[in-house]
């Protein structure tokens, strides 16, 4: 098989395995400590690594540089890059410098609305959208070029993924939407996480009558729920998010200490069930700040070991 | 229309309160209809000031007139001795007016009494929606009507954020999202598929980044 990139995360997937990523949210400091100690929890239960982009708009030290601090560990990183903050210029600038450190993935996103973080006076940039950005890193890839036109000296060679809601309204767009992204350039997926199974099934089944799922890599999103107080949050304060009342319940009948025990039971089967649905290639388990959790779900939704790809 | 809304009245004061004699100067186009700039609000804040210099013992003379537009040269006759009589003119137009008399006097301090917020339409009596923003490349034919640019908090041309539910903007759930209005006026024109065209880059070179904009009509006038 030729690749366009050297990403390990292709290599697994174009093998045919169950692919295992990751999220890592970078420090609102300067200490890369915070993030080689995430990069070691997560080294050897994972592919990839996504490092956020001031994820919910809050400001923290930028994803390009945790990336590296990953790449130069030996994890396989993931390049979030939201068209928030920066313009096609800036972004075109950071993924030559990302694929400079042979940063071999990308994850092409719109960005939170800058009103939900810590500089809600501030600008936003949206020179390009989600799908825009989609389209310009798989046009400097595969035509070697600029925006502009012209040509790019060494140009990246990032395997690029977008993120897909199945759960977002309009739900009449959704299945389009995924197609829309795939003819822009997706070639791997990650969901938004995924609670309400039956409208996930539903989704895929759409996906699937449009062969979408031959078209590109969908890795079903997963997080545990650490608390009653968590989901009880996330339904109601994370715009986007499916959390069906079942869930609130089966948490809530269960005592405050037995809470985290009980979201990961609830994630693995999860996992379980959307291991049995055709077309779902991986899992991106996004443990918010519980990474330590991570290697014990990938171990006991039995994706322990990783496999090696040849290159290693 | 240009919307605008007038700032509070103690930032205005702060503008004029060292001047003797203010010409409040109402504009009666856009911003009359929005009850903010009109002949009649420049009255009312013109009263309301004088209350104010009373309070705070200051004497300060407010005469009050309106003319037509404050954007262009001919509606200004009746205005012309008015200003020449006064220190400032405190201008109830929108910021095109207010820059407008800034050149037009150049030695007559001119303040502005509005904020300029949005180019809207009168939704209903008292209630104006903000729905261009002259972006100079106009693509209400790809998108049912309704305006991305505008109207999506993050001016997205290609599709909503996961961010929309029950219809609303993540931003604010009294705000309608753009892309859900467009996808339901897409389908009620039996055009759903459109939504699967990709919106290429656009060219903001047309907009505000492109630097100020002008407009001549060749041949119009000598």
């Amino acid at each position: 098989v030729n690749f366009k990139t050297d990403s390990k995360l292709e290599q697994i997937l174009a093998a045919g395995h169950l692919a295992v990523t990751s999220e890592c949210g970078p420090p609102r400091g300067s200490d890369p400590e915070v993030i080689t100690r995430k990069g070691q929890l997560l080294k050897d239960h994972v592919d990839a690594v996504n490092v956020t982009d001031n994820q919910t708009s809050v400001t923290r030290l930028s994803s390009l540089a945790a990336c590296i601090h990953l790449k130069l560990m030996g994890v396989e990183p993931v390049l979030q890059m939201v068209t928030r903050d920066r313009n096609r210029i800036a972004l075109q600038s950071d993924i030559l410098g990302a694929a400079s450190f042979d940063i071999n993935n990308i994850l092409c996103l719109s960005g939170d609305h800058q009103v939900f973080g810590d500089c809600p006076d501030g600008q936003n940039v949206f020179d390009l959208d989600s799908m825009q950005l989609l389209q310009t890193v798989r046009h400097m890839r595969d035509n070697g070029k600029f925006i502009s036109g012209d040509d790019i000296k060494r140009p990246p060679r990032m395997f690029v993924g977008a993120a897909a809601n199945p759960f977002a309204e309009p739900f009449k767009i959704r299945v389009p939407r995924l197609a829309k992204k795939i003819a822009a350039g997706a070639e791997f997926i990650q969901t938004q996480c995924i609670y309400n199974l039956e409208r996930f099934e539903a989704w895929m089944s759409g996906v699937r009558d449009r062969g979408l799922h031959e078209k590109v890599y969908i890795l079903a999103g997963v997080t545990p729920m650490k608390s009653l107080g968590m989901a009880r949050y996330m339904k109601k304060n994370v715009p986007g998010m499916d959390v069906p009342d079942e869930l609130i319940s089966r948490l809530a009948g269960v005592p405050k200490e037995k809470q985290a025990e009980e979201g990961i039971t609830i994630c693995l089967e999860t996992i379980a069930r959307l291991k049995e649905i055709k077309g779902v290639s991986g899992f991106h388990i996004m443990a918010i700040e519980w990474e330590e959790k991570v290697p014990e779900i990938v171990e006991r939704a039995g994706l322990f070991p990783r496999p090696k790809i040849s290159s290693e | 229309m240009i919307v605008g809304q007038q700032k509070p009245l103690e930032e205005i004061w702060m503008m004029i309160r060292d001047m003797r004699k203010v010409l409040v100067l109402g504009c009666n186009s856009c911003v009359a209809v929005c009850h903010q700039g009109g002949t009649k609000q420049a009255e009312i804040l013109a009263s309301l000031l004088r209350m104010h210099a009373t309070q705070a013992g200051v004497a300060v003379e407010l005469d009050v007139m309106g003319i037509e537009r404050q954007c262009e040269h001919e509606f200004f006759k009746p205005a012309m001795d008015a200003v020449a009589g006064a220190d400032a003119v405190l201008s109830l137009a929108c910021g095109v007016g207010v820059q407008f008399m800034a050149e037009k006097f150049h030695t007559t301090p001119v303040y502005p009494a509005l904020n300029t917020t949005f180019l809207g339409a009168v939704e209903r009596p008292g209630y104006f929606t903000e729905k261009c923003q002259a972006c100079g490349n106009c693509v209400l034919a790809a998108t049912g009507g309704i305006c991305p640019v505008a109207r999506c908090a993050k001016r997205l041309l290609n599709g909503p954020c996961g961010g929309v539910s029950n219809g609303k903007c993540e931003i604010n759930n009294e705000l309608d999202c753009a892309w859900h209005l467009i996808v339901e006026r897409l389908e009620a024109l039996g055009r759903l598929d459109d939504y699967e065209k990709l919106f290429p880059l656009k060219d903001w070179s047309k907009d505000r980044a492109g630097g100020p904009r002008t407009f001549k009509i060749e041949g119009f006038l000598p």
